[in-house]
């Protein structure tokens, strides 16, 4: 009897440790393993239907294995193909970059690096992740219904998403997107409250706002922006809900499906595409923001230099912030807008270029001259500043209303957003990995695997995405299954069929890393407790995880977390609990 | 000296170690929520604007719309809302003497104001359902919507209002027959002629609903014109409004007053229902061995919202 009472308490134990966890340290770790599962998911998708425009029509055994009936005889089914390019950037917007990215990381080092024991709300914390799990296996769930997954792109548009009747996805498909996406919600709510508050509420003595180290400034306003422009998706959302299922006529008007006239009156789609970018634009700052503070730390660390203009990065990042809510508009030039409206779109649009500049070249002043260690992490958060600039480069192109409306929706905007938001957020984020991979499962990386992991995948990466802006500009619009119906597009096809190999190849680079992740997780060498000579709090913990984070008092902060390479100090890092000196400037606060 | 005062309380209150606001973190939640919800019902008002303003000569006016009170006959614009607003209003001010009274720890006084402060809550959920029950069923007379969607109102027995503002009185019409635009639709104008004290909409729906001309009803008018017989034999007589069409004018008015006044009212709700449910706890005593009354604040904060929510949904819709 007592024995079974024992083995019970056990397994109750594993439970409520694993599963049902409130540590904000096991719940980064549920947040990356379904953020990453989620992204080899998209992965995967993306490689199935390049192989289809890469070698169009053509008939591969894999696609039938792997998809069944979606590519009868190995030739992908065009119904399936925009399935697979709508879940695929479904996933990768929001779950993987915005799910998997902030969960990670916010939920790990808020409370590591501002000193605090754990999140405010443990228990809201953990109910952010069970949502994001639920919405993860509902959207999941929706490739196998009937009709399959919504197929009308992942901006979901009407009046493709309104009408459930339009396509083969626009059935069960789009309403499980659409459910899938509430509770998703959800859980970013949940989760930015939590970040917000304990962000506010909960720093540890002298860990004054301008003593944060960058990455929590980071997650902190990418916090206020999912807050401040999820809910207006979900408004999009409600309503088309509405529209859907009850007959009503926010996003139609005057559509007839065969002949017939189907009653909707006086709706317009425009307004979605407002109330869409009203959310789409901030998310891509959601996905970036973290990225990007991540890269600050990870860089500062890696140069042995003080970040270059701490408090020009803090700006910076409020600026990107606050503008990213005014130029939604830029999403939609082609829309019929006023060409006037257009205009202040432009306008306020090419002012993102200002504070992303800033950050710019802040980054190349702390590069410069640094004690620069090559580490996997160190790699990729140059690599970030790397797409970070391509892509920079041709937003501007594309913020510009005139220059705009002649490659809108051409595999130029395709090209533009992987690179610069893309591809920079997931070098952030794999950095991260690399980075705190000791603070999450307290063992080193193998550094071998991830350099190959680092050169194959930026060399691809750009093999994919660099051709696509001279597809783009021959006028080859996204989103189509194939082109060997238009002669125009002949000179082109080749392109494709290169991107598609790189992009094979890059895909096969992502197992080099998943190989990494878990044999390190299991077998890597142990960590020690401060493997970067880092001084920011988290490497102040042991090194194995226990609840509270640290045993005793929660250490005092007396300095900036970028007192790296100090002249006069016997080390070439003084980590922020180190009491400053007689008459020692304290960094980033004296004016 | 004073700024330098000031200065160094700023460094101590974000310093860390200490809350910068003095408050707990589920207030704070709680603000930060708040302003989520907000940029919700904006979502939702900003949408309502965007098709008031597209239709702004067609869109109803919500004076001719909201116009009964219970137990009264006769038109009484706005009143009954207007009711429903102060009772939420006073619901809010109950709430803050009941978070006053938590402050003092005062239990019983506790106890009446959110009480209070439900029974104002439940009675405009009430309020609300009436309404809708109204709108729903719509006036006595209806409204004519031709095959096109237009639509022709009829005030009383002897005119036929059209939606574009203009009316004819159907004993001074005539033989008055045409065309005519309603709104963004080309609509047929009907002619009537006959004796003023038949029963116009009776008539209508009669034929409305294709029932022969020559019956008795009917045989009183003499319908003038081809086009205009055609189109009350094809237009249906319709009463109320529903999610697919509005005899008060376009069916979007409907669709965004059901859904903006339903999202609020849903909100109304939940605010009572967690009311309700911290009005429990304070009868079983919980928040007197907790020390404080914090939870009641909490759940004022949203209630408050909500009131304030609903001063914004009452002047866009119904004021202006």
């Amino acid at each position: 009897m007592s024995a079974h009472a024992e083995h019970h308490h056990h397994e109750e134990d594993f439970l409520f440790k694993y599963v049902f966890s409130q540590d904000h340290k096991m719940i980064a770790k549920q947040f990356l393993v379904t953020g990453f599962t989620m992204g080899f998911i998209g992965m995967l998708m993306s490689t199935f239907f390049r192989l289809q425009l890469g070698w169009p029509g053509k008939s591969f055994t894999v696609l039938e294995t792997f998809l069944g009936d979606w590519a009868p005889n190995g030739v992908l089914d065009p119904d399936k193909y925009l399935a697979l390019v709508t879940i695929h950037g479904t996933i990768m917007v929001f779950f993987l970059l915005t799910a998997g990215l902030s969960g990670t990381f916010s939920n790990l080092l808020i409370p590591l690096q501002i000193g605090a024991r754990d999140m405010a709300s443990g228990f809201l914390n953990m109910l952010s992740y069970w949502f994001f799990l639920t919405s993860s296996i509902i959207m999941l769930y929706s490739l196998g219904v009937e009709g399959g997954p919504a197929s009308g792109g992942w901006t979901i548009y009407p009046p493709l998403s309104a009408l459930p009747q339009a396509i083969p996805g626009s059935g069960t498909g789009m309403t499980l997107w659409l459910v899938s996406m509430s509770l998703f919600i959800v859980s970013s709510l949940l989760g930015g409250l939590n970040y917000i508050v304990t962000i506010i509420n909960l720093r540890t003595k002298g860990m004054k706002m301008t003593r944060m180290p960058l990455t929590i400034w980071a997650f902190f306003l990418t916090a206020i922006l999912g807050v401040l422009s999820f809910p207006v998706l979900f408004s999009a959302a409600l309503l088309l809900v509405f529209d859907r299922s009850f007959h009503t006529s926010f996003y139609l008007s005057d559509i007839y499906i065969a002949g017939e006239a189907l009653g909707y009156d006086g709706g317009s789609p425009i307004l979605f595409e407002h109330l869409f970018w009203f959310l789409g634009h901030p998310e891509v700052y959601i996905v970036l923001l973290p990225a990007l503070g991540l890269s600050s730390e990870i860089i500062s660390v890696n140069a042995r230099k003080p970040i270059f203009g701490y408090r020009a990065m803090i700006g910076s990042m409020m600026a990107i912030g606050f503008i990213s809510f005014i130029v939604w508009g830029h999403h939609m030039f082609m829309s019929g807008m006023n060409p006037f409206l257009g205009a202040v779109f432009t306008f306020t649009t090419l002012l993102v270029a200002i504070p992303s500049a800033v950050k710019v070249f802040n980054y190349l002043t702390t590069l410069f001259k640094g004690n620069l260690v090559f580490t996997p992490q160190m790699l990729f958060a140059v690599g970030l500043v790397s797409t970070f600039i391509s892509g920079g480069l041709t937003g501007i192109i594309l913020g510009d209303a005139a220059l705009d409306i002649n490659i809108h929706d051409t595999y130029f905007v395709v090209g533009h957003f992987h690179i610069v938001m893309g591809l920079s957020a997931i070098f952030g984020m794999f950095a991260g990995v690399y980075h705190w991979f000791p603070k999450l499962f307290t063992r080193m990386m193998n550094n071998k695997l991830g350099y190959a992991h680092f050169w194959i995948t930026i060399v691809c990466a750009y093999g994919v995405f660099l051709p696509m802006h001279f597809m783009g500009f021959a006028g080859m619009p996204r989103r189509y299954y194939e082109y060997s119906n238009f002669p125009i597009f002949d000179g082109t096809l080749e392109i494709g069929t290169i991107i598609s190999v790189f992009a094979i190849i890059a895909a096969l680079g992502q197992v080099i890393f998943l190989i990494n992740f878990v044999y390190s997780a299991i077998w890597g060498t142990k960590a020690p407790k401060n493997p970067w000579h880092s001084n920011t709090l988290e490497w102040t913990t042991p090194v194995e995880h226990i609840h509270g984070n640290w045993p005793g008092e929660i250490p005092e902060v007396h300095r900036w977390p970028y007192d790296y390479s100090k002249p006069g100090k016997e080390l070439d890092y003084v980590p922020q609990t180190v009491p400053l000196e007689e008459g020692e400037l304290d960094e980033g606060n004296h004016h | 000296m004073g700024h330098q005062t000031e200065s160094l309380d700023t460094e101590k209150i974000w310093g860390g170690g200490e809350s910068p606001f003095g408050i707990s973190y589920g207030k704070m939640m709680m603000w930060f929520f708040l302003i989520s919800d907000a940029l919700t019902f904006s979502g939702f008002l900003v949408s309502y604007g965007f098709f008031r303003h597209r239709f702004s000569d067609i869109w109803p006016v919500a004076e001719n719309v909201f116009t009964h009170f219970p137990f009264m006959h006769g038109h009484h614009p706005l009143l009954y809302v207007a009711l429903m607003t102060f009772i939420l209003i006073m619901s809010s001010v109950t709430m803050v003497l009941a978070v006053e009274a938590g402050h003092r720890m005062k239990r019983k006084s506790v106890i009446l104001w959110l009480g209070l402060t439900i029974i104002g809550g439940l009675i405009f959920v009430g309020s609300q359902a009436w309404e809708w029950y109204h709108f729903i069923h719509g006036t006595a007379e209806g409204a004519l919507q031709m095959a096109d969607g237009s639509i022709a109102h009829m005030f009383g027995d002897f005119t036929l209002a059209l939606s574009d503002g203009t009316s004819i009185a159907a004993a001074e019409a005539g033989e008055y027959f045409g065309h005519s635009h309603i709104g963004h639709h080309h609509a047929h104008i009907v002619g009537i002629t006959g004796e003023a004290s038949v029963h116009l909409p009776q008539a209508l729906r009669a034929m409305g609903n294709g029932l022969a001309l020559g019956s008795e009803e009917v045989q009183q008018f003499i319908l003038t014109g081809d086009a205009a017989k055609e189109a009350i034999m094809s237009g249906n007589i319709i009463q109320g409004a529903n999610l697919e069409m509005n005899e008060y004018g376009v069916p979007l008015f409907a669709d965004f007053f059901f859904f903006i006044t339903g999202f609020h009212g849903t909100h109304v709700f939940s605010g009572v229902v967690i009311n309700f449910v911290i009005f429990v706890n304070v009868i079983m005593n919980t928040y007197e061995k907790r020390g404080h009354y914090e939870m009641v604040e909490k759940v004022g904060l949203y209630w408050h919202f909500v009131d304030l929510v609903w001063v914004f949904v009452f002047t866009f819709f119904y004021l202006v």
